[in-house]
C-alpha cells in the first residue's frame, strides 16, 4: 500500500482512502483531505517531520506517523 | 429589538480584523462558561441594539475540539437571530465547509469573501452572484483589512436576522446516506426543534458523542442505538464510516459549487510569494537559524541590554523597565504618595498607614509593575509574529523536537517567553489546543530562570562562587532539565497520558500584520497582566508587610519601625538579646529580626535541613521571593542590615562577604535551586490560576513546582556537598539517593497506557465538568 508518506518531496498524488478512525481522522478530513482530492508534498520541516502539504489550495501540515494513514495513488 | 448575530469563520479568515472593524471599543472580553476559551461580544457600531457574538476560529462542527463544542453549543441553545459567516476568498474551498454545517442548523445565514482585493490580485476571480445562487443564501465580498463593504455586510446580517428566514439546508446528501438520516429524522421527529431535524439527523448518523447532552432529554442513547441499524447500513452500502460519508459528501458539494463560481488564473499548487517566503523560512537548512534570530531579536529588544549585552542598543523594554523601576515607582510615584499622606491627609511619617501604602502597596505593585514596560514590549512582538503567520511556523519547526518529551511544537513558544518573564510565559500557553498539554505546559514553564532570578543568580554566583559564570549556566541548564524532565514523568500519570495531540495545523499564507489588531492583543494581554497586580499583588504584599514590619520587642507587641530605636536607647540588651536568639551578629541585629516573619520563620525553618540552608534568613528571603523574584536579595539586604550610603546593588555585592559566611557552596546552592525551581511569584502563580481556571489544577502545579524544587535542592546539597567534602555521608545522603532513584523510576516507568485511541483532541469534558 502507498501511503502519502511515501511521496517525496515535490510530488503530487491523489487520495484513495483514509484508514483509522476517530478525531485524527476527523480533523484531517475535516482540513480537506478526503478520497479523490490532489496533494502535493511542499516540504518536511527541518528536523524531518512533521511535513507540508498544499491542498486545495493551502498549506496544512500533518505529521509522518499521520500520513502513513493515508492511502495514496 | 435587540438583535443577536454571530460572527463565525475559520481561523484567519479575517474574523478579528472584521469583528474589531465592527464594534471598535465596544467590546466585552470574557470565557465561554467553564473553560479557557475566550469569548468576545461587542456592539455594533451605530447600531446599540444590535450584538455581535465572536465565536472562536474554528474548521468545523465536530465534537473533538473545545472551541468547536464552545461554539456548537452556543448555535444549538442561544440561536442567535443570524450567523456571519466569513471566508477567506483566497482559500474558499476549505472554508465553505464549514459554512455547509453553519447552514444546516435552521438559522439565516449570510456570508461575507473577505480578501477580495488579494483574490484580484492573484488574477482570480470569484462571481459572487452565481455562489450566492448556487449556496441560496446572501453573499457579499469584503476586505475586513481595507474597511470595503463593511457597512453593508452589517446591514445584510441584520437584514436577514430581521426577516428570520432560516437558510436551505446545503443538498450534500444522496443515495444510502440520504436514506438512512431520512429514516432517522422521521424517527426524532417531533422530540426535536423542527428548524434543527436535519441537523440532529445529520449528527446521529455521524456518531455525534455529544449529541445527547446536546439534544437535552429528547432522546437517550437506548434510542441511538435503535437507530444504529440505519447507519450501519449506509456504511456497508458506501464502504465507510458514516462520518466519513458525511464529510466526503460536503467536500464532493463544495467541489461543485466552486468549479462553478470560482476561476483560478494559475497552476494547481503554484508557488505563491507567501510559499516564495516560506520556502526560505522554514528552509531545512536556514529553518532553525532563522527561528533562532527572529527569537534572538525579540528577546533583545524587549528583555536585553540588562547587563550590557547584545541588546543593550534596542533593549527599548529594558530601558523603559528602567525607567518605571527608577524614576516611576523610585522617585515620581513615592514622591506623589509621600504628598498625598503628608500634606494632604496629614499622615504621620514612619507610622503605620505610611509604612502599608508605602512601602508594602507601592513598592510591592511597583516591583511587579515594573515588568509592564518589558512585557508590552515582548506581547507586541509575538502579537506581531502571530499576525503575520510566523507562529504557526515556529511549532511546525519545533514540533519534531518537543514530541520527544510528550510534548507538541506549541509548547516551546511558553518556555521562551518564560525566560524573559513567566506570566507572559504562562499566558503564552493559551495556543495550544490539547489541555493536557496546556495543563503540562503551565506546569513546566516557570522553571526556566526568569529576568527576575538573575538577581537571586547574580548574587550566589558573586558572593559564594567568586562569580563564577558556570553558576548562571548550571541554573539555566537545571531549568531546561527540569521541563524535560518533569514533561517525560508527568506524561506518565493518567491526568497527562496519551498520544502526542495530533498536529493537524493550517500554515497560513503570511500577509502584512494589521496594526489595530496587534495593538489590540498587546493591549489585551497587558491589561489583564495589569489587573492582576492590582489584586492578587496587592494583597498578599500588604499580609507579608505586616509579618514584617510588625513584632514584639521588650515584652511589647506592635509596629517595629516607631518603637526599634527607642526601645533600643531604653533597654539596649534586646540587641544582643536578639542576636543570641535569631543566631546573627549583633552589628546585623534590625527590627526585623524582632518581627513576626522573622519568628515563624524560624520555627519553620526546619525544613529546610535536607538542603543545608535551615536558618530562618533564608527562610524569609524564600517567602518574600513569592512577592517578585528579586525581592530575595532586597530581602538579603535589609536582614544582613544593610545600611551603605548607595543603594544597595541589583546583585547585592555590599554585603557578599557577610552572606559568604553563612553558606558552604553546596547549601547556597541548594539555595538557589530551591528558589529558582519553587512556586514563582504572585504574579506568575495569578497567571497560572487563570490559565488553569480550576483551583485544583492550580494547586497542582504549584505542589509540583514547591515539590520538585524541593527534591532537586536535597539532592544539590547532599550528593554535590559529598562531593566538594562539605558534607558528610549520612541519613541525607541516602535520602538524597532514594529521589534520584525516585526520579529514575520516573522516568523509566511504563505509565498509564490509554485504551484505545484518545476520543478527544481537547479534553472536551472539561467542559461537561465546568457545568
Amino acid at each position: 500500500m502507498k501511503t502519502l508518506k511515501d511521496i517525496s518531496v515535490g510530488g503530487t498524488c491523489t487520495v484513495v482512502k483514509l484508514h483509522g478512525e476517530g478525531p485524527t481522522k476527523r480533523r484531517i478530513m475535516d482540513m480537506g483531505i478526503t478520497k479523490g482530492v490532489e496533494i502535493l508534498v511542499r516540504k518536511v520541516a527541518p528536523l524531518g517531520d512533521p511535513m507540508e502539504l498544499n491542498v486545495r489550495g493551502y498549506e496544512l501540515s500533518i505529521r509522518k506517523a499521520d500520513a502513513e494513514k493515508i492511502e495514496v495513488q | 429589538m435587540s438583535i443577536k448575530i454571530a460572527l463565525a469563520g475559520n481561523p484567519n479568515s479575517g474574523k478579528t480584523t472584521l469583528f474589531n472593524a465592527w464594534t471598535g471599543s465596544r467590546q466585552y472580553v470574557g470565557n465561554w462558561p467553564g473553560v479557557t476559551v475566550e469569548k468576545k461580544e461587542g456592539k455594533l457600531k451605530n447600531h446599540t441594539d444590535v450584538t455581535i457574538q465572536d465565536l472562536p476560529g474554528i474548521y468545523s462542527l465536530s465534537p473533538y475540539t473545545l472551541e468547536e463544542v464552545v461554539s456548537r453549543t452556543y448555535l444549538v441553545n442561544e440561536r442567535p437571530d443570524a450567523i456571519m459567516n466569513i471566508v477567506d476568498g483566497t482559500n474558499i474551498e476549505r472554508n465553505l465547509y464549514l459554512t455547509t454545517q453553519l447552514m444546516e442548523l435552521g438559522i439565516p445565514v449570510v456570508m461575507a469573501v473577505n480578501m477580495m482585493d488579494l483574490v484580484r490580485s492573484n488574477g482570480d476571480s470569484i462571481d459572487i452572484n452565481k455562489l450566492s445562487k448556487e449556496l441560496g443564501i446572501p453573499v457579499l465580498e469584503i476586505s475586513a483589512l481595507k474597511g470595503m463593504n463593511l457597512d453593508k455586510a452589517a446591514d445584510m446580517a441584520v437584514e436577514a436576522a430581521k426577516s428570520g428566514k432560516a437558510s436551505p439546508a446545503p443538498k450534500i446528501l444522496s443515495g444510502e446516506a440520504k436514506t438512512a438520516v431520512e429514516a432517522i429524522m422521521r424517527d426524532i421527529e417531533g422530540k426535536v426543534d423542527d428548524k434543527l431535524l436535519l441537523w440532529y439527523g445529520i449528527k446521529i448518523f455521524e456518531r455525534d458523542s455529544k449529541i445527547v447532552e446536546h439534544s437535552a432529554g429528547a432522546f437517550t442513547s437506548a434510542d441511538l442505538a435503535d437507530m444504529e441499524k440505519y447507519i450501519e447500513a449506509a456504511e456497508n452500502a458506501c464502504d465507510d464510516d458514516s462520518e466519513s460519508i458525511i464529510t466526503n459528501a460536503r467536500y464532493e458539494y463544495i467541489t461543485g459549487i466552486v468549479a462553478g463560481a470560482v476561476k483560478k488564473k494559475g497552476q494547481k499548487h503554484e508557488l505563491t510569494i507567501s510559499d516564495k517566503v516560506d520556502r526560505i523560512v522554514t528552509n531545512r537548512i536556514l529553518g532553525l537559524p532563522i527561528f533562532i534570530g527572529v527569537m534572538a531579536l525579540i528577546y533583545a529588544l524587549s528583555m536585553g541590554g540588562a547587563n550590557g549585552d547584545f541588546g543593550s542598543k534596542i533593549g527599548i523594554g529594558t530601558i523603559a523597565t528602567g525607567w518605571v523601576n527608577d524614576v516611576l515607582f523610585g522617585e515620581l510615584v513615592p514622591g506623589w504618595v509621600d504628598a498625598l499622606l503628608l500634606n494632604v491627609l496629614h499622615v504621620a511619617e514612619g507610622g503605620v498607614v505610611y509604612g502599608v501604602i508605602q512601602d508594602g502597596i507601592v513598592a510591592g505593585v511597583g516591583a511587579v509593575l515594573g515588568f509592564v514596560p518589558q512585557i508590552l514590549v515582548m506581547f507586541f512582538c509575538l502579537a506581531t509574529l502571530e499576525d503575520i503567520g510566523y507562529m504557526s511556523r515556529v511549532a511546525f519547526v519545533m514540533d519534531r523536537l518537543f514530541r520527544q518529551f510528550g510534548l507538541s511544537g506549541k509548547s516551546f513558544i511558553p518556555v521562551l517567553v518564560g525566560v524573559g518573564c513567566g506570566v507572559p510565559g504562562v499566558m503564552a500557553t493559551r495556543t495550544i489546543e490539547n489541555n493536557r498539554d496546556r495543563r503540562l505546559t503551565v506546569m513546566v514553564t516557570t522553571f526556566i530562570p526568569c529576568g527576575a532570578k538573575m538577581p537571586i543568580i547574580g548574587l550566589i554566583a558573586g558572593a559564594v562562587f567568586g562569580g563564577n559564570s558556570l553558576i548562571a549556566v548550571s541554573a539555566y541548564v537545571i531549568g531546561l532539565a527540569s521541563i524535560i524532565l518533569s514533561g517525560i514523568i508527568l506524561k506518565k500519570f493518567k491526568a497527562f497520558a496519551g498520544e502526542p495531540a495530533p498536529f493537524v495545523m493550517e500554515l497560513p499564507a503570511y500577509h502584512v500584520p494589521s496594526a489595530v489588531n496587534v495593538l489590540r492583543a498587546t493591549w489585551e494581554r497587558g491589561s489583564s497582566f495589569i489587573k492582576r497586580a492590582g489584586s492578587v499583588i496587592v494583597l498578599s504584599t500588604i499580609v507579608i508587610w505586616f509579618l514584617s514590619s510588625f513584632g514584639t520587642i521588650n515584652g511589647k507587641f506592635g509596629f517595629l519601625n516607631d518603637r526599634w530605636d527607642a526601645s533600643v536607647e531604653e533597654n539596649p540588651a534586646i540587641v544582643t538579646e536578639l542576636s543570641e536568639k535569631m543566631h546573627v551578629d549583633e552589628a546585623e541585629v534590625s527590627s526585623m529580626d524582632a518581627s513576626l516573619l522573622a519568628g515563624i520563620s524560624q520555627k519553620v525553618s526546619f525544613i529546610f535541613a535536607p538542603q543545608g540552608f535551615n536558618q530562618w534568613r533564608p527562610t524569609v528571603a524564600t517567602v518574600t521571593g513569592l512577592i517578585a523574584k528579586e525581592n530575595v536579595v532586597g530581602t538579603f539586604g535589609v536582614l544582613y542590615n544593610y545600611s551603605g550610603d548607595e543603594d544597595l546593588a541589583e546583585n547585592g555585592d555590599q554585603i557578599w562577604a557577610n552572606v559568604r559566611r553563612d553558606y558552604t557552596n553546596a547549601s547556597a546552592f541548594a539555595f538557589m535551586c530551591f528558589n529558582l525551581l519553587c512556586a514563582p511569584c504572585f504574579a506568575a502563580i495569578g497567571a497560572i490560576k487563570r490559565e488553569m481556571n480550576n483551583q485544583k489544577w492550580t494547586w497542582a502545579a504549584i505542589g509540583w513546582m514547591c515539590g520538585w524544587a524541593y527534591v532537586i535542592s536535597t539532592i544539590a546539597y547532599r550528593i554535590g556537598g559529598l562531593v566538594t567534602g562539605e558534607v558528610p555521608f549520612g541519613v541525607g545522603t541516602v535520602v538524597a539517593i532514594a529521589f534520584i532513584a525516585l526520579i529514575i523510576y520516573g522516568l523509566a516507568r511504563k505509565g498509564y497506557q490509554p485504551e484505545g485511541e484518545i476520543k478527544n483532541l481537547t479534553s472536551v469534558e472539561a467542559l461537561s465538568a465546568g457545568k
